[in-house]
């Protein structure tokens, strides 16, 4: 597949589909991939990697890319595909200009993960379901199962939402499976919730990564960047201001968070932030019906959508929601 | 008690003053009635009001006025805004002196100068200018070229008019923008009235105000024969520290705050051009 | 050398903490470490850095300034006191024990900042050599020697014992109130020298600083490979922030209605305010941001301290930064590389 993935972005340019492509380049390891926009055939043949490191979704980058002048060719694995359509749903992306090669994944790996079990990891290989990972200190086997990324396994879906081209088969829907983490905290009692929540987002260092990754986060300037909004504010003056962030961030972006992970996977304090969007899509879901951000153009996103027989906060409060 | 860099004194506003639509000069005292600290002309303090914020302004009356200091504000955010709505007798928090401020006890000692100031680029400059005029024997002959918008945007006219233009040895020249009624001065942007002037070069020039007068006028005095290494100016970045260690106002190997805001032109040749 | 066997590290730690807090490394419940106060029964982390370094411990993420009351027109200010408690950091390593003298040139010189040295003052740092270092690794680009740290007492692991070396006064007098045992030091220089035959071995081994002596400052800043350096930096405080020498703040206020509270944190030259100002903006897009960050590292800073790099190698941003961009990528592309 690697090598697909990269004769066809060698041929795109070539054939003048496109004047760009974004994909991901090779690091110093095998793992530390960056995003990057190649304008070559050379640099494509020197640096493009499609692999399970593969991670960061490149959707949010088309925002500026499209900016520019020229057609960028844009590779997308299946949920980064989801954030593309909701992004273009929003008006941030000028399609036009982009050519959508969406790429299947097996799942992407995180590296986290491999280093716990390998430390020092230098190369790897892979041996059927096994990962074969070389190490300063000796050589290990790890089943792929035990490394893959929290996000991929409880992927939502391996089909595409959109594509101009299809590298690998289209997939499916993978069903509710992705709320068991959220349904695991249902079952907390209040109490147990709360602290849960304290201890995890105690860690955070407000380094707004979650925030500046999130391709649902694509406001010009954003209320916590804003000196006169009121809000703003770098660290918390108390623990508590600190949890508020992360609160208000998810109602910002319930109803076009497309569940893709990103949040989870670039916090450097390892907070299951997509924990907290996918309570709210959970919700939203039962209350209003089940809705998918980005799957469509054309779907009304139900917090901004009013229909007669909307479920009224009686409903809400029966559910022991609201009320509490 | 500890002397903590960040840890603000508790200052009073004693007095008010007018003088353009946005400017106001803001007299300040110690809670004892006397002038906080000393300084050299050209350095800068942190002035706040708790809730509002802290923010630096150049200290615009001379060291050689024993009894205040005196900072000219003009309204352009959140702490000006405060400041300007205020009214005297407030307290506020005062810290500093810091930065390096002018050499004037240096390089300036025994030159002709030449001070060009555009709109409250005149703030710092004045502090500098009543410290020459205090200092008479020390300085050759003095030159200011001073612009601004219009005749009502020329900060404390009064004292320009009564006490520098009658003085010996100091000439003034003002010029505004655009032409307005009841002023016979010069009309015209500044950069342009230096090469009219047309200055001899044996002088050391400081030019203070917006970064394109600045660019613009520093041409000119190039262009007149001045060279890099005899023109001052000052600099101005977001500080929050003002002791060289919150580090926003890091350019280069040096802090405005701390190794600035005077710099000679040629120093900022050899720095990155981020400002 | 004096030295304590391993499995009695929890009574070397009780005694530590006789005359205050010990800060260990811990797992952090979420696969990682970070320095947290040591308590009977806590565990201590093993292997290399902890998710932030000691930073935290003499510079923390908030810290309170001082308070006002106002009322009328009239102000009460109420300056935040200093703790002056003892305490110790054991497990602080090479790479983080040279950032703290980093830290020290900022904020110790004049004017110093009294509630960095307060706690300078009144900490112990006890450090302790690497013996598995991470691929990530490369401080020995910035001539550290993994195993050889320094602070106030150096320990190493060997043949199930830790060994101590006292550095300075503060340091003595640490140990002389450890149950410590004497002990001859040959296992030390043992695993000395199988620490360093790994060093040896590191992927980033052969990365210098050649290309970043001083002198190159403006030929650094107008190199056209910052465009692309940049290009998919997420302009987040990550890197910032997970990096042991990285110290900008800034200054704010919590109005809780009775009171202004005034502290600092930590701020980051990659945040797109971090220079705003009403008359403008200096560094206008990620770029100039990304430059400042990693020309204050290599440049700005070793122009104004003897050449001293502002990194140490401790390879945290490689780990950590969301989009894998980092100072050794910045190095290799425009420095002199790796030398064979």
């Amino acid at each position: 597949m690697q090598a697909d993935v990269k004769q066809r972005a060698i041929a795109l340019l070539k054939e003048g589909t496109a004047d760009r492509v974004l994909g991901w380049k090779a690091g110093e390891f095998f793992y530390d991939l960056t995003p990057a926009v190649f304008e070559t055939s050379e640099e494509v043949e020197r640096d493009f990697v499609w692999s399970p490191f593969s991670a960061p979704n490149l959707s949010k980058y088309l925002i500026g890319e499209t900016r520019k002048p020229g057609k960028i060719a844009a590779f997308l694995k299946p949920c980064d595909t989801y954030s593309f359509q909701q992004l273009r749903k929003e008006h941030r992306i000028d399609r036009e200009k982009v050519y959508v090669v969406a790429v299947q994944c097996g799942g992407m790996c995180d590296i986290e993960k491999i280093k716990a079990l390998a430390k020092a990891p230098t190369a790897i290989r892979e041996e059927g379901d096994m990962l074969v990972v070389s190490t300063l200190y000796g050589e290990k086997r790890l089943p792929r199962q035990d490394v893959l990324a929290e996000r991929c396994l409880s992927c939502k879906s391996t089909k595409m939402a959109y594509y101009d081209e299809l590298l690998g088969d289209d997939g499916e829907d993978k069903g509710d499976g992705r709320f068991e983490g959220v349904r695991r905290l249902e079952a907390m009692t209040p109490e147990e919730r709360y602290q849960f929540w304290r201890g995890e987002l105690s860690r955070c260092i407000r380094c707004n990564a979650c925030r500046n990754v999130c391709p649902a986060c694509s406001c010009e300037k954003c209320v916590f960047d804003n000196p006169t909004s009121g809000v703003e504010n770098k660290a918390a003056a108390n623990s508590f201001e600190e949890n508020m962030f992360h609160i208000i961030r998810a109602f910002h972006v319930a109803g076009r968070c497309t569940d893709c992970g990103e949040c989870s996977r670039v916090c450097p304090q390892h907070i299951p932030l997509h924990l907290l969007n996918r309570k709210l899509i959970s919700d939203m879901n039962e209350l209003y019906g089940p809705y998918q951000a980005g799957a469509d153009l054309e779907t009304r996103p139900p917090m901004t959508d009013f229909r007669y027989d909307d479920p009224e906060p009686s409903v809400v409060a029966r559910r022991g929601g609201a009320q509490e | 008690m500890r002397k903590e860099p960040l840890i603000p004194m508790v200052a009073q506003v004693t007095e008010i003053r007018v003088d353009t639509p946005d400017v106001k000069t803001f007299r300040v005292v110690g809670l004892d009635g006397k002038k906080p600290f000393t300084h050299i002309p050209g350095q800068c303090a942190m002035l706040s009001m708790p809730g509002v914020g802290e923010a630096l302004f150049s200290i615009t009356s001379s060291p050689t006025n024993p009894n205040f200091l005196e900072f000219s504000i003009k309204k352009c955010g959140c702490v000006t805004d405060w400041l300007h709505a205020m009214e005297p007798g407030q307290q506020i928090t005062l810290r500093g002196p810091y930065g390096n401020g002018f050499p004037v006890e240096g390089d300036f000692r025994g030159k002709d100068l030449l001070f060009i100031a555009g709109g409250i680029g005149l703030a710092p400059l004045r502090s500098v200018i009543n410290y020459v005029r205090d200092n008479r024997a020390n300085y050759g002959e003095v030159d200011i070229v001073y612009g601004a918008r219009s005749k009502d945007d020329l900060v404390d006219y009064p004292e320009i008019m009564e006490q520098w233009c009658r003085e010996p040895g100091l000439r003034v020249h003002l010029t505004i923008d655009r032409e307005q009624e009841g002023w016979d001065g010069h009309v015209g942007f500044v950069p342009n009235y230096v090469k009219e002037l047309g200055f001899d070069v044996n002088k050391t020039a400081v030019i203070c105000g917006p970064p394109i007068m600045i660019k613009f006028t520093l041409s000119a005095l190039q262009e007149l024969g001045f060279e890099k290494t005899q023109v001052y100016t000052t600099m101005e970045l977001r500080m929050k520290c003002g002791i060289g260690k919150c580090g926003r106002c890091n350019i280069g190997d040096k802090y405005v705050c701390k190794d600035g805001p005077v710099f000679r032109c040629d120093q900022l040749d050899r720095l990155p051009d981020e400002y | 050398m004096k030295k304590i066997a391993k499995s009695n590290l929890p009574e070397l730690l009780a005694a530590m903490a006789a005359r205050g807090k010990v800060y260990c490394p811990q797992p952090d419940g979420a696969g990682g470490s970070k320095f947290a106060p040591w308590t009977p029964g806590t565990p201590v982390a093993q292997g290399c850095n902890t998710r932030l370094g000691p930073k935290g411990l003499f510079f923390p993420q908030t810290e309170e300034l001082v308070r006002f009351r106002v009322s009328g027109k009239e102000l009460e200010i109420r300056e935040a006191e200093l703790r002056e408690e003892p305490f110790v950091v054991f497990g602080v390593r090479a790479c983080d024990c040279r950032a703290l003298e980093i830290l020290d040139r900022v904020f110790l010189s004049e004017p110093v900042d009294g509630f960095y040295k307060d706690r300078r003052d009144h900490g112990v740092v006890v450090t302790l050599a690497c013996s598995q270092p991470e691929e990530t690794c490369f401080c020995g680009t910035f001539g550290i020697d993994l195993t050889n740290p320094q602070g106030d007492v150096t320990a190493w692991e060997a043949e199930d014992c830790l060994w101590f070396r006292a550095n300075t006064e503060k340091g003595r007098e640490l140990l002389e109130r450890l149950p410590l045992e004497d002990g001859e030091d040959a296992a030390v220089e043992r695993a000395r020298e199988e620490a360093r035959e790994i060093a040896g071995r590191l992927p980033l081994h052969g990365l210098t600083t050649k290309g970043f002596e001083r002198g190159r400052m403006l030929e650094l800043f107008r190199r056209p490979e910052w465009a692309g350096l940049s290009e998919s930096c997420l302009g987040c405080g990550t890197c910032t922030f997970v990096c042991p020498t990285c110290q900008c703040y800034d200054v704010k206020e919590f109005d809780n209605g009775r009171e202004v509270c005034r502290f600092r944190c930590w701020d980051s030259c990659m945040y797109s305010d971090f220079t705003l100002m009403s008359a403008g903006q200096p560094r206008p897009t990620q770029k100039e941001r990304f430059r400042q960050r990693f020309m204050h590292k290599l440049q700005y800073f070793p122009d104004n301290n003897e050449g001293i790099y502002g990194c140490v190698g401790c390879g945290r941003c490689l780990r950590q930064c969301p989009i894998h961009m980092n100072i050794v990528k910045v190095m290799k592309t425009l420095g002199g590389g790796e030398d064979a």
